[in-house]
């Protein structure tokens, strides 16, 4: 399985996902520059944490304006898998690629720590080693995470059943506890979360190995 | 060359030089090398770089008495950062440097810009850094300023950092009156590098370009060194232009544009611009180098317009670097800039002359010779006069006023005890991947190291800060003492063998004898155990005049430092693991209470010596417990600090939400005591642990066994969640202005 990591100015996170994909891959994902306007033919598109572009105007509203992103947003259409992690998850909302919004917390400060999730989803590439109701534990890192989406969207975003992951108990002040979601074709998840730093038994966890494991064994046709 | 035109009465050169901070005499000395009427420009840079926080003018005699000097020292003080060699073909570059007054005007911009600044430093140098410590001291919580300055010292410490993607992994803040108008932000980033990659400051190769790299130049910070090195007086807020404004994304494409370039071989010699800003950067690489330099300011990149050459040359305008290419290799370097989006200007180059040259609109808005300015600056031994010794007192005079475990609980839920996890939650700690123990896991943070090709290397090192002011207050010497020896034990206590120091010296006004007697024995306490415990200091950073009026800080030498674990699976951390484990203690009671938390909160007395720390028992004991960590024997480890032995025990136990039988009586003076040179093990192997310790000549005594879920002592018991209610809930609570 070959994915690639597209790097914004400002992500920083795309070392630690490098080193996930790669320990569950056995190979090196490619490294894709903001400026770039093509890339090889790969099996899955990972956007990293950070803050690109510095999180300026609003989180990743800059980056999903940015060259690569047509790319991006041309290869979701052909189906290829998008899995975007805290800084990427704002970035394919502000995409369109993903419905709804990430606000400042409801505690308006950065949080990092621990958090409990509900696996909501066992039905996608991104989830099917897990089981329905695993409760796994995995660290956020944010300031922006507060899930948010006009009554209709987050109807349907319920209604088709494109939560991924709750959070148990309220983290961040997002609606329903949303931490991560697909969208309706269930080839691109969005999470705040980062499994990529819960996939070492050094990082106090390996709750997120299997996302990155289950995505190797799917894609590695 | 032609000579600058002043065009300024003499009295007015004579106001504008102690506006900016020069005394009569240093005006007189600085007229002597300029041999002419001074320009204004000319004033602001001697101003700038002859000020105590650039010069060192109080200090350095002192400073000297350090050791600095140890088999794995590749770079001691003087550079931007120290540099210690680790092995396997890597060096980890690091120091520690105060924010002070910024943050106190600007808590947020201020502390963010001490934590940029002290990152520009490490990877200045060439290294990639990895993680991020802190040392902060805040004014009596129930002083008005005193919610607001932690709020924003904590945002701009944790938004300056994350953005960076340098985890921040752990620090210290302590709480004292002392503080009340003047706030300690001391920050401290460790980076790792590639040994024989080293970057440094000396500039070199006459005709050699002169590169400005990073942000445009703005009118922020003016003036800003000159600020840091006097007291501030009543309204000191009104000084709020002269903080910087901070731009850590910025600073994120610096970082990577200035390691890509470090990786092809086009550096000369690099410098950031830091306090001082051009200034200091132009005329420090120059002096290393022994060169002249000539710079067109014209071409400076400028964020305003109509920037005259004296606020350019004195702008402290955040996230820039001064480069020195070699010949030909400007192409290559521009090409990295653009990449990262940053400006890139050639804006003069080196001479022969061994003069700095600035022009302006064509023309020369200063022409000084370089070495008189660092060499010739002014060097002051200021006379010292010794804190009288301190009253003994005897802790029969102290007796609990409650049960002992009602009084444990009020200590750990006391400011200065309790959780710091309101602050640490702020913190991104885990980016990288790499926090093996992150704040409050372990008595020094743990972070893995990779290899020089980025993989896993079964390395960590380990990472501590620490003070007790109230210490160093009390006996300036035994303080200083303490300092080194408690970040020694706090390394020490997670597995890891120290290897070296970073000093933030902060104290009051050095013109008053008593201010510069606690700045000297301080020194010589710290010099004393960084001898005996093989801990060479190799960078620092001296921050004086931390006083309001009359009222001075507390003298507080806050110590950073490192630590080097060779197998990263064998390292401690202070939670009780399991039930039915022994916990021992290394280490001797000798029941001092001086000084000790429990005599400041349970009795309201900030009396007698502090803890006498004998340095042999330091090593003998810290060696003991190391060599048992590494040899797989212990399964928790804690140094006994702040709130002596019953509160070591009681932040095992909630670290690990399981309780202890204590085999101990309810003796205020052994219980609440903070004797030195001790440590709480735990182990499965209790009797094999005991005979090493005997065999060692190491003092080791049984306290009790681990089990259930709460403390139990001398017939009283707590549960452990009634504990960690009172330790978890003080800080949220008072921040939430519920206090």
């Amino acid at each position: 399985m070959q994915s690639a990591i597209i790097v914004f100015p400002g992500s920083n996170r795309e070392r630690d996902a490098a080193i996930a994909l790669k320990r569950a891959t056995g190979r090196e994902p490619l490294h894709i520059w903001h400026r770039e306007t093509d890339f090889p033919d790969v099996d899955l598109i990972l956007l990293p944490g950070g803050f690109s572009y510095g999180d300026y105007l609003r989180c990743g509203a800059m980056a999903a304006q940015s060259p690569i992103m047509r790319e991006v947003k041309a290869r979701a259409a052909k189906g290829v898998p998008i899995l975007g992690i805290c800084n990427g998850f704002q970035i394919l909302v502000e995409s369109g690629l993903l419905p709804g919004a990430l606000l400042r917390n409801s505690s308006l400060k950065f949080i990092c720590k621990r958090v409990d999730l509900s696996v909501e989803r066992t039905d996608t590439i991104f989830t099917s080693k897990y089981s329905k109701g695993d409760i796994i534990t995995v660290p956020v890192a944010h300031g922006d995470g507060n899930y948010v989406a006009d009554a209709e969207t987050l109807k349907r975003v319920e209604g088709e059943g494109q939560v991924a992951f709750r959070y148990v108990g309220d983290v961040n002040g997002s609606m329903n506890d949303i931490a991560g979601i697909t969208d309706l074709s269930g080839r691109i998840l969005g999470l705040m979360p980062h499994p990529e730093d819960a996939t070492d038994p050094a990082h106090g966890g390996t709750d997120g190995t299997k996302m990155f494991a289950g995505l190797a064994e799917v894609l590695t046709a | 060359m032609s000579t600058p035109d002043a065009k300024m009465p003499i009295e007015k050169a004579a106001a504008l030089a102690k506006e900016h901070g020069l005394s009569p005499s240093e005006y007189e000395r600085m007229l002597a090398i300029v041999g002419r009427q001074p320009t204004l420009t000319e004033i602001g840079i001697f101003g700038a770089m002859w000020s105590e926080h650039c010069s060192y003018k109080s200090s350095k005699n002192w400073l000297k008495k350090l050791p600095t000097e140890g088999p794995r020292v590749i770079c001691g003080p003087g550079e931007n950062a120290g540099v210690i060699d680790i092995g396997h073909g890597q060096a980890l570059v690091f120091k520690m440097e105060s924010h002070n007054h910024p943050s106190f005007i600007e808590p947020y911009q201020g502390a963010a810009t001490g934590v940029g600044g002290i990152m520009r430093d490490v990877f200045t140098m060439g290294a990639r850094p990895i993680a991020n410590m802190n040392a902060l001291r805040f004014g009596d919580p129930s002083h008005p300023k005193t919610r607001h300055l932690v709020a924003g010292v904590v945002a701009g410490i944790g938004d300056y950092g994350n953005c960076m993607g340098v985890p921040t992994v752990g620090g210290e803040t302590n709480f004292h009156a002392a503080y009340n108008g003047n706030i300690l932000v001391n920050a401290m980033t460790v980076g790792l590098a590639d040994s024989s990659k080293i970057f440094y400051s000396a500039a070199a190769g006459i005709g050699n370009s002169v590169v400005y790299v990073g942000s445009k130049t703005g009118r922020d910070g003016i003036k800003g060194a000159v600020m840091a090195s006097d007291v501030f007086t009543e309204g000191g807020e009104s000084q709020r232009p002269t903080v910087q404004v901070g731009d850590p994304f910025a600073e994120k494409l610096l970082l990577e544009a200035c390691l890509e370039l470090m990786a092809t071989d086009a550096i000369v010699a690099i410098q950031d611009m830091g306090a001082a800003g051009m200034t200091s950067s132009a005329i420090e690489m120059a002096a290393k180098g022994k060169m002249g330099i000539e710079i067109d300011l014209d071409l400076v990149p400028q964020r305003e317009e109509g920037m005259s050459a004296y606020e350019i040359m004195l702008s402290e305008s955040q996230e820039r670097m001064v480069i020195i290419l070699k010949p030909g290799r400007e192409g290559d370097a521009a090409a990295i800039f653009k990449k990262w989006e940053l400006d890139f200007a050639v804006i003069g180059h080196l001479t022969d002359s061994h003069r700095l040259v600035l022009t302006r609109h064509g023309n020369v808005e200063a022409d000084l010779p370089v070495l008189p300015l660092v060499d010739e600056a002014p060097l002051y031994d200021r006379p010292t006069e010794p804190t009288p010794a301190p009253t003994p007192i005897s802790a029969a005079d102290y007796p609990l006023p409650a049960p002992a475990l009602e009084v444990l609980k009020k200590l750990v839920g006391c400011p200065d005890l309790a959780s710091r996890r309101w602050i640490a939650e702020q913190y991104d700690s885990l980016v990288r991947g790499d926090t093996l123990a992150g704040p409050g896991q372990a008595d020094a943070a743990i972070v893995r190291l990779p290899d020089n090709d980025g993989n896993e290397s079964g390395r960590a090192i380990a990472i501590t800060t620490d003070c007790t002011p109230r210490y160093v207050f009390a006996d300036p010497k035994m303080g200083g003492r303490q300092a080194v020896a408690e970040a020694w034990r706090n390394l020490t206590a997670s597995g890891a063998l120290p290897i070296a120091v970073t000093d933030n010296m902060n104290f009051g006004n050095p013109e008053k004898p008593r201010i510069m007697g606690q700045f000297a024995y301080a020194i010589e306490g710290m010099a004393e155990a960084c001898s005996a415990l093989s801990f060479p200091v190799v960078s620092g950073n001296v921050s004086l005049y931390n006083a309001t009026g009359a009222d001075p800080i507390l003298p507080t030498p806050a110590i950073g430092a490192v630590g080097l674990i060779e197998d990263a699976t064998r390292t401690a951390r202070i939670a009780f693991p399991a039930a039915g484990l022994t916990i021992l203690l290394v280490g001797e009671n000798k029941s001092e209470l001086g000084q000790s938390i429990y005599l400041r909160e349970i009795h309201g007395a900030e009396k007698g010596a502090p803890p006498v720390v004998d340095l042999k028992a330091e090593r003998h004991h810290g060696d003991f417990v190391r060599g048992l960590i590494a040899g797989g024997a212990v399964s928790a480890c804690h140094d006994v600090s702040d709130g002596g032995l019953l509160v070591a025990l009681a932040e095992m136990a909630m670290a690990g939400g399981i309780g202890a039988t204590l085999e101990l009586p309810a003796d205020p003076a052994l219980l609440f005591g903070e004797d030195q040179a001790r440590y709480i093990i735990i182990t499965a192997t209790p009797e094999p642990v005991l005979s090493r310790a005997r065999a060692a000549s190491v003092p080791m005594s049984r306290l009790g066994v681990t089990g259930g879920d709460a403390l139990i002592l001398a017939g009283e018991s707590i549960a452990i969640s009634a504990l960690k209610n009172a330790h978890e809930s003080w800080l949220p609570n008072y921040m939430a202005g519920q206090d």
